[in-house]
């Protein structure tokens, strides 16, 4: 798993980029989708708009319009794909609900998201956030752990080549194969939940960070060496701002990785959760909360893929 | 006078596919203290790799390097290195650049306020006072390798050693670099060894002007030493008879003696 990312507009280059950039007529880059392990921190730059002297108002206006019209048109007819392509799959099998019996199952279901009848029986809220503070401890336990490791392993080769095959040979195995270990270990689901949250959350954790510190340029590394800076400050004003970027998107990857696992881990498991949720109503046979589950299991997800997104844009050092 | 840094028959080599690449051999040179040096030669020929061994970023294969009747066995303090990029981390603002370079050498014996009125004067002395908190990538490169160079002279180092300082800029904003350039030294009495290309900037700056002769197993030349009186002003040099012939003599070295044939 390795997030291919280069340090741009590192060095004197940097202004000639910037002047290029000036000349270019207005034009708003929409980014793509992010797909899982494409992203790379500095690959989320859009052009701003910002111009002095550019065309006329009017045509501005027009311009801006029809841009708009650009960023918002083909996402909507994409959705509306979705939602016909849905309908008649529905129309034409009957065990299936349509987008409208769906949305009314919703508007019923959301109307109080965080009732309790005891521990079987929770809404969708509470059932949503269990997940999430599930996911949350075994990423921050994955963190924890990581990070650290990711870093020696960047900085001595010999720990690098140590651990590298130990990793080749774990990091293909799917979580939930851990998921029975957990298990046995741990006594209890729910600890043996997160127990697979922070196997399939350490690895892109590791590795990234491992490859950022590889990464760092080798000019950087010889201002400390001429500065003779200790390596306390070496690892703070240096290598942890430079591998900062990298760092990020491996807590990305695994969160997006763990917000996969945690529905089907709760599915084996029970208790209270999205994924146990899921199961809970396929037994019961509500087909449209199935459905309405895939929608809010997306929404979260794409939700907590923003959210690092803001904050690696927060953090690279170019755009602040 | 003693020399400050001697360099007795150093050779360099690297491991390559076939052996060992011989870049540089037989390198003998004494530097005195206040001495402003030039290294010039065609591109490729060892002049990166021979800052290096003084500023002891790399070891040398062979021979030693002295520093102050030292040997050289690693960087240190009193050699401050101006790279030939800048290498401003860019997630500090200027004056964080500096201060990092500032607290590291006088942050033991000096408190908050006098370490910073360092920086600011470093920053001062190349005109940059103006951008104390702003971060590299809102500066012009010119500006960048100023307050690189500040970032250097903050130090106080004994030696500067630059590589290609001004080598990526355009000649407008070289020319008056150099000029502030020739101001610092004036004021400081630095020891300076500095790599460029340009034959002018080489005559301009420095007091000697060493030529290196063509790699592979690159050696010193022929060794030019300029004595021109400071402080020099480019405009009245320009018409300078004494400046012309040591021009002239650089660039016979360069394009009749050492022509690099092009591949
Ligand atoms: N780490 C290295 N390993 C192998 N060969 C090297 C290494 N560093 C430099 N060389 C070789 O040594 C020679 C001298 O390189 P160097 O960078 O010192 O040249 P230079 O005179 O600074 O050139 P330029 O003016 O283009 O910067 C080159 O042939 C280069 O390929
Ligand atoms: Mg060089």
């Amino acid at each position: 798993m390795s997030a291919v990312i280069a340090f741009k507009n590192v060095g004197s280059m940097q202004v000639a980029e910037v002047d290029a950039m000036a000349i270019l007529p207005i034009q708003t880059t929409v980014s793509p989708a992010p797909t899982f392990m494409e992203i790379a921190p500095f690959s989320a730059q859009e052009v701003s708009p910002a111009l002095g002297r550019g065309p006329g108002r009017g045509e501005r206006l027009v311009h801006g319009a029809r841009e708009l019209a650009k960023t918002v048109i083909p996402p909507l007819l994409g959705i509306a794909l979705l939602l016909g392509i849905w309908a008649l799959v529905a129309v034409k099998n009957n065990s299936i609900p349509g987008p409208m019996q769906t949305w009314d199952a919703a508007a019923k279901l959301f109307a109080d998201p965080f009732y309790r009848n005891g521990p079987n029986d929770q809404g969708i809220g509470w059932n949503v956030l269990s997940s999430l503070q599930r996911v949350g401890i075994g990423f921050g336990f994955a963190a924890l752990v990581g990070i650290p490791a990711g870093f020696m392993l960047g900085r001595f080769n010999f720990m690098n080549r140590m651990f590298e095959p130990v990793i080749s040979l774990l990091r293909p195995v799917s979580p939930l194969a851990w998921l029975p270990i957990g298990l046995l270990v741990f006594k209890r689901a729910d600890p043996a939940a997160t127990w697979t949250i922070f196997i399939c959350s350490i690895w892109p954790m590791i590795l990234n960070t491992a490859q950022g510190v590889q990464r760092v340029p080798q000019d950087y590394l010889n201002v400390a060496r001429v500065l003779g800076l200790s390596e306390d400050k070496v690892i703070t004003r240096i290598l942890f701002p430079a591998v900062l970027p990298y760092m990020l998107t491996g807590i990305r990857l695994s969160i997006g990785t763990a917000w996969l696992v945690i529905v089907a881990a709760e599915m084996l498991t029970g208790g209270v959760g999205i994924g146990f949720w899921v199961w809970d109503e396929w037994n019961s046979l509500k087909v449209e909360h199935i459905i309405i589950a895939i929608f809010v299991i997306g929404m979260v997800g794409f939700a907590l893929e923003q959210m690092l997104l803001l904050l690696a844009k927060r953090f690279t050092y170019e755009s602040r | 006078m003693k020399p400050i840094v001697k360099i007795e028959s150093v050779g360099q080599e690297f491991p390559a596919r076939a052996g060992r690449f011989v870049a540089l051999r037989d390198i003998n040179l004494a530097i005195s203290p206040g001495e402003v040096v030039a290294l010039i030669g065609h591109s490729g020929c060892g002049k990166s790799t021979l800052l290096n061994l003084i500023a002891g970023l790399t070891r040398a294969t062979h021979g030693v390097l002295l520093c102050d009747n030292r040997e050289i066995t690693g960087p240190g303090p009193e050699r401050a290195v101006v790279f030939q990029n800048h290498s401003l981390l860019p997630w500090m603002t200027c004056s964080e650049n500096v201060m990092l370079a500032v607290e590291r050498v006088f942050g033991r014996k000096e408190g908050k306020a006098k370490l910073t009125a360092r920086v600011v004067a470093a920053l001062e002395m190349v005109h940059m006072e103006h951008a104390l908190d702003k971060y590299p990538h809102e500066i012009s490169g010119g500006m960048k390798q100023r307050v690189g160079i500040a970032r250097a002279f903050a130090m106080e180092p004994r030696i500067l050693l630059m590589d290609e300082p001004f080598g990526a800029l355009d000649a407008l904003t070289r020319a008056s670099l150099q000029d502030e350039l020739n101001g610092v030294l004036a004021k400081t009495g630095a020891t300076v060894v500095m790599v460029t290309h340009d034959v002018d900037e080489a005559v301009l700056l420095s007091d000697r002007i060493v030529m290196m002769t063509n790699g592979p197993a690159a050696t010193i030349g022929e060794i030019v030493t300029v004595d021109l009186p400071r402080p020099r002003d480019r405009l009245e040099l320009a018409e300078d008879s004494r400046f012309a012939a040591y021009r002239a003599a650089v660039f016979e070295f360069l394009y009749r003696k050492q022509l690099k044939k092009v591949a």
